[in-house]
């Protein structure tokens, strides 16, 4: 019994072992004392034309730089220009309707506390390549556009 | 005519003011020229030092009220930290440059030191409850001044379009059409925003 045991343990062990031989961790092959290089910083876009989505869901992206404008409970710097009084002054694209809507359904006069956060799905683009390769393509629906 | 110059009142102010209508009859004129001169160098530069002593940044947040709140959030803004390392400090955006009307500003700066004196923002608490009214203040007066103390760096002729983004050209071109002034879209860029359901309702949370 014993012998059985140390043996499925001994197998265990290099199974493992083998196992992490093989992962590669993303900040690569360094040792735990060593510090890695730090990425270079990204730049983010300036300005540009809206960008299309990848699925029908997708919440738009941001095609410019938002460096420096605050979302706080005091004011929101996106919807000085994507507010529906401001957007058409602004050339902006307006703050959709179901961001009125709060979570029981009831339709408001204004923006709902829990779509008044922007960032939380909506992000400006850097020129970074996936740390990740994938296969992702747009679906049929939309992408035609 | 003969007691002219001669004391005629008693009281203090009366007989200096007999004093200094007299003439001279020790000193030259020559030398209470070269006296007076001097001593105007002296005192005129004296009094701009001393002007300029309170013109600057230390001099700002060595007040808890300054450095506590305002300039804290100042060093998050491009105004303090930025790509070429050019800064702008406190007094360059809220001192103005030219002579006269720096001079009107530190007058009216002694009402500041009157709060101070009554603690009216010695506290965070107090402070956010005024921070509509103060940038109310500050709003006013750049819209007043045609953003004087913005004009100092930067000037709507010298900017270059074709450098711009596509939203700040269409934004500024527009605003120099219809005469604005940079205030009036540029608030909030230097320090955090008071609560704005007043000024742009759609544009805070929880309001109808």
């Amino acid at each position: 019994m014993i012998k059985k045991l140390s043996m499925i343990l001994v197998l265990l062990g290099t199974v493992g072992l083998a196992q992490a031989e093989g992962v590669r961790s993303l900040r690569g092959h360094i040792d735990l004392q060593d510090e890695s290089r730090a990425p270079e910083p990204k730049q983010f876009a300036k300005d540009g034309e809206p960008i299309a989505r990848d699925y029908v869901q997708q919440p738009p992206l941001i095609p410019h730089k938002i460096k420096g404008y605050r979302i706080d409970r005091n004011s929101n710097k996106c919807l000085s220009c994507h507010s529906w009084k401001h957007y058409r002054e602004a050339g902006a694209t307006k703050i959709s309707q179901t961001h009125f809507e709060d979570r029981n359904k009831n339709v408001l006069a204004n923006v709902s506390a829990r779509r008044y956060f922007c960032t939380q799905c909506h992000v400006p683009q850097a020129g970074a390549r996936p740390l990740v390769e994938n296969t992702f393509k747009p679906v049929q629906a939309i992408a035609g556009e | 005519m003969t007691d002219n110059y001669s004391n005629r009142c008693k009281g203090f102010i009366c007989g200096l003011w007999s004093v200094l209508r007299r003439p001279s009859v020790k000193y030259s004129l020559g030398t209470l020229l070269v006296v007076g001169f001097v001593s105007g160098i002296i005192f005129w530069g004296g009094f701009n030092t001393a002007m300029e002593m309170t013109n600057n940044e230390e001099f700002c947040i060595s007040c808890h009220e300054m450095n506590d709140n305002v300039f804290q959030e100042y060093k998050n803004t491009i105004h303090y930290s930025n790509r070429t390392g050019v800064r702008a400090t406190c007094p360059d955006c809220h001192v103005p440059k030219e002579w006269v009307h720096k001079v009107v500003r530190k007058i009216q700066a002694t009402n500041e030191l009157y709060h101070k004196v009554m603690g009216t923002i010695d506290t965070r608490e107090k402070f956010l409850a005024h921070r509509l009214e103060l940038a109310r203040h500050v709003w006013k007066a750049m819209k007043n001044t045609d953003s004087r103390e913005c004009r100092n760096c930067h000037n709507y002729e010298y900017m270059d379009f074709a450098e711009q983004g596509r939203r700040a050209v269409s934004q500024h071109s527009k605003g120099l059409e219809e005469g604005k002034t940079c205030i009036d879209c540029h608030k909030g860029i230097a320090h955090e925003l008071p609560d704005m359901r007043e000024v742009d309702p759609t544009a805070v949370i929880g309001t109808n």
